[in-house]
């Protein structure tokens, strides 16, 4: 039986899962937004990443068939119709939930309210099934919570102001138990659903007319997988028996992430964050001898050496300012979503100084700035460029940029801060090759699985007993 | 599981010495003995002894009330009188305990001074610190030393010259005028042979945590081993004996394999072995220390422990040359040495003591030690190629202690020292 090894990052603001095999490639990533019960947010990650091993398994199996455009487009849509099913069955949830909380409140106008609701619900739902069938929301990193409020929010702010309150109140209150409650998906059960969905889409698709608006390539697999989805499902459904009755067997684990003492794993599978995103970023890339993780509440300046071993680190300490929940909080004050930051800040004219070390208080001079008629994108950069200056001081206070630099964390995924980081470590530490992934976000997962296949000399069961025992 | 702390004889000497000289304090009137507020870098205390005069170490008082939970509320009080948050905690906590009544760690109160003696000034807080308490305490005769820093990694025979006028045309002579004794340079020679005793005591105590697992734990423990000959005691039989019993005590735990006493009983199993750079915190010193010996880290040197004299490299207190070897003593407290030196004395705790690691305890409030522990970190590890690690808290304000900050950097710096030993055992 083949050996696979999981890493788990339970960071601030998501939960990250890195499966790999024995020759430490990565055979599958899953992400999800942390939470309150981290049991769950680790479990979901984990199942996101053997659904996604699975689906590297099946494309591996397609062999060279991968690389034709009606492949290529297939599977792609096969993964977003996948997410749509898991969506479905949890928004079901949510909306029994919606439901019974709303039943439960004190209003006069309660039955009016119940009216909304269906109202919301049945505008959000098909809205939400076209964005997955048809516009490709399951590659765009966002997560049910995200999703469903992203347009609940919209619909309740159509439906005046009497009903506001109770309809958002009836949210917070239901998203909660919902987002916190673990759901087992059969894999098989979802794909084979998938593709009767893919089936009818695909059967009523008409031409489109090649207007300029989407490269040529689009148009390619569009043609494509029109003339030859049958034979695309033809050769799928021949292996899909195997791939989701194939067992990923994880012989080890290893959790790590700022929750990482709330996961439940025995304490010899749980390491630090630090060593963990070292390890990854350092297999990825074998010179790095810095690196820089941004996270969610924290920012770490690292040095490795050449065994990717942790030689010293830096760390933010009592202050946010700095790190991924500043930008969280920036882009709230705001009002755009996390990833429409990078691109607004960059389409800067100059950067407006940002004086305020504090996060909260940086709030307030963004405010004042655009009292005094300063320019979105030109404060944004400003914020961006904060963040950077304040990350490059913890390099420089953990000995500076040595070797190769690589960057991780979620933050690595905002171009703007990208764009800051190589400017800064550019002309303080000269021409030094920086490398930044797309995996990025998943170092630390990766680190974590990597120790998970070294050097965990007690086996699970054992270290399961040990851990049942001592509580 | 908290298990009764061992006590050792050891440890029931030094509670009597201090509860003995809190008594004093407490009944100084009625001996019709002067009390002289210093401090413990540099501290004369054969000289203020020589005068029959009895001493108070503030920066003492306010970590042992730390220790007893108090300074946070010490604090806010100095703070509501305009102390700034950026000053000195111990300062702040000292004030703030006067102004609440001046009740020391024994319960009794303590004696306002007659004499407030600054003879280091390498801490630039220490003048300011005695300029508030002068103020506080109008009567009280001010004696400022000035210590020359050694810039130059060494001490002259010109700076040893410079402070040797100082004690004998400002200290002695005010010393004399505010007790009415005079000055008895044989009294204090008795008193130096017996602060050398002491010291060679220390030095072969400190010295056992060459043995593997070390018998003792040179920090957490270590801070309590320096009382005596930190805060008056050092020239006298009572810190000899106590030197003596706890020498021979840690003989006992060497004959018989043991590691460290932690308050949870034996350290088990000695896995890292560290030196640390800076002052512990003293509002957490506890969930501080057990961070450590929960991971089997045992500190095996530490600067902090040299802060009231450096005994390492072989200096002594010398009574032939009384009053020259008190100036030495002031020059060579270790946060008067200078940046190359300290290093130089790091490294060699860390070689001698075989440690796997080098680690720096910035203090939020403290300039004196703060000040090129960056650097000085930097060049350990380039020199060494030992992983270094820093962590940051206070000395007694609470509010600067995050457990989960310190532990999860502690943490990660344990598991980096296991990685490497797992990797350095993989290429042999």
């Amino acid at each position: 039986m083949k050996k696979y090894y999981l890493g788990i990052d339970l960071g601030s603001t998501t939960s990250k899962a890195v499966i790999i095999n024995e020759q430490d490639e990565i055979v599958g990533r899953g992400i999800t937004n942390t939470r309150a019960n981290y049991k769950v947010a680790a479990d979901i990650a984990r199942d996101e990443a053997v659904y996604d091993a699975r689906f590297n398994l099946l494309q591996r199996k397609i062999g060279e068939d991968v690389t034709k455009p009606e492949f290529k487009k297939y599977m792609q849509d096969l993964r977003s119709v996948f997410q749509y099913g898991q969506f479905r069955r949890r928004m079901e949830s949510l909306e029994r939930m919606l439901n019974k909380t709303v039943s439960e409140f004190n209003y006069e106008n309660k039955a009016a309210i119940l009216v909304k609701l269906k109202e919301i619900i049945e505008t959000i739902r098909p809205q939400i099934q076209h964005g997955f069938i048809n516009e490709d929301l399951g590659s765009k990193n966002q997560f049910f919570r995200d999703i469903v409020s992203e347009k609940y929010n919209v619909e309740v702010e159509a439906k005046g102001k009497e009903f506001y309150e109770p309809l958002m109140l009836a949210f917070d209150k239901s998203i909660t138990p919902i987002e916190n409650e673990m759901v087992h998906y059969n894999f098989k059960e979802l794909v084979l659903e998938a593709m009767k969905i893919l089936d009818e889409k695909y059967k009523g698709l008409v031409d489109e007319q090649e207007d300029g608006s989407h490269e040529d390539w689009y148009y390619a697999q569009l043609n494509a997988v029109k003339n030859n989805y049958k034979n695309v499902e033809f050769t799928l459904r021949d292996h899909i028996e195997d791939i989701a009755n194939e067992e990923i067997h994880i012989a080890k684990m290893v959790g790590t992430g700022y929750g990482r003492a709330l996961l439940p794993f025995p304490e010899d599978c749980i390491k630090s964050e630090i060593l963990c995103h070292a390890y990854g970023a350092h297999a990825i890339f074998p010179n790095t001898r810095t690196v820089l993780d941004i996270g969610g509440q924290d920012t770490k300046a690292i040095q490795v050496d050449s065994h990717g071993l942790v030689t010293s680190f830096h760390m933010n300490d009592r202050c946010a300012a700095g790190c991924g929940r500043y930008l969280g909080y920036i882009a709230d004050e705001f009002g755009l979503s996390l990833n429409e930051l990078g691109p607004e800040a960059n389409r800067a004219t100059k950067e407006t100084t940002i004086c305020s070390t504090c996060t909260v208080f940086a709030g307030a001079e963004v405010k004042e700035l655009l009292h005094n008629g300063e320019e979105r994108p030109n404060i944004l950069a400003g914020l961006h460029k904060a963040i950077v200056q304040r990350a490059m001081s913890l390099i420089a206070r953990s000995g500076g940029v040595r070797n190769e630099f690589t960057f991780t964390g979620g933050v690595a995924r905002n171009e703007a801060v990208l764009k800051y980081v190589k400017q800064m470590v550019t002309d303080s530490y000269g021409d030094v090759t920086m490398n930044i992934h797309t995996d990025s976000i998943f170092m630390g997962a990766l680190g974590g699985a990597m120790f998970a296949r070294r050097n965990i000399s007690a086996d699970l069961p054992t270290a399961k007993e040990k851990a049942k025992q001592e509580n | 599981m908290s298990q009764e702390a061992q006590k050792e004889k050891s440890m029931i000497l030094q509670k009597e010495m201090i509860e003995g000289l809190f008594n004093d304090l407490d009944h100084a009137k009625e001996l019709g003995k002067k009390v002289c507020y210093t401090f413990v870098p540099g501290n004369l205390s054969e000289l203020i002894r020589t005068f029959d005069m009895l001493p108070v170490y503030p920066e003492i008082n306010a970590l042992q009330s730390a220790m007893r939970k108090k300074s946070g509320g010490y604090i806010k009080e100095a703070e509501k009188n305009a102390h700034s948050e950026d000053v000195c905690t111990y300062v702040k906590c000292d004030v703030g305990m006067m102004m609440k009544g001046n009740i020391g760690p024994t319960g009794t109160k303590i004696p306002e001074p007659d004499v407030l003696l600054l003879s280091y000034t390498g801490c630039f807080t220490f003048m300011k610190w005695f300029e508030t308490l002068k103020r506080e305490y109008p009567n009280a005769k001010v004696i400022m030393v000035h210590t020359p820093y050694q810039e130059n990694a060494k001490m002259t025979p010109q700076m040893v010259e410079y402070m040797v006028k100082q004690f004998k045309e400002e200290v002695i002579p005010q010393m004399e005028a505010v007790t009415g004794i005079k000055y008895d340079e044989a009294k204090l020679q008795k008193m130096l042979a017996l602060s050398k005793q002491s010291e060679d005591w220390i030095t072969k105590i400190f010295d056992t945590t060459k043995h593997r697992p070390s018998p003792i734990d040179a920090y957490f423990a270590g801070v309590y081993y320096i009382g005596p000959i930190n805060i008056g005691f050092r020239g006298t039989q009572e810190a000899v004996d106590y030197y003596k019993e706890l020498y021979s005590e840690i003989q006992e735990r060497i004959r018989l394999g043991l590691g460290p006493i932690t308050p949870e009983g034996e350290m088990k199993e000695e896995k890292y072995r560290l030196v640390v750079e800076g002052p512990p915190n003293w509002t957490s010193f506890r969930e501080f220390w057990k961070i450590f010996y929960d991971m089997g880290a045992v500190i095996v040197a530490s600067s902090y422990t040299k802060v009231g004299g450096v005994y390492d490299l072989g200096w002594r207190h010398d009574p032939s040359r009384p009053l020259e070897s008190l100036a030495e003593y002031c020059m060579n407290c270790y946060t008067n040495l200078n940046i190359p030196q300290r290093i130089d004395l790091l490294s060699k705790c860390i070689t001698d003591y075989g440690a796997d690691g080098y680690i720096t305890n910035s203090i939020k409030s403290c300039n004196s030690f703060s000040a090129g522990q960056l650097g000085m970190m930097r060049e350990i590890e380039d020199r060494l190629e030992v992983p270094v690690g820093f962590i940051e808290s206070d000395l007694v304000d609470p509010r600067y202690f995050s457990y989960s900050n310190i532990k999860n950097r502690l943490e990660s710096y344990f598991q980096m020292l296991e990685q490497r030993k797992i990797m350095e055992k993989e290429n042999v």
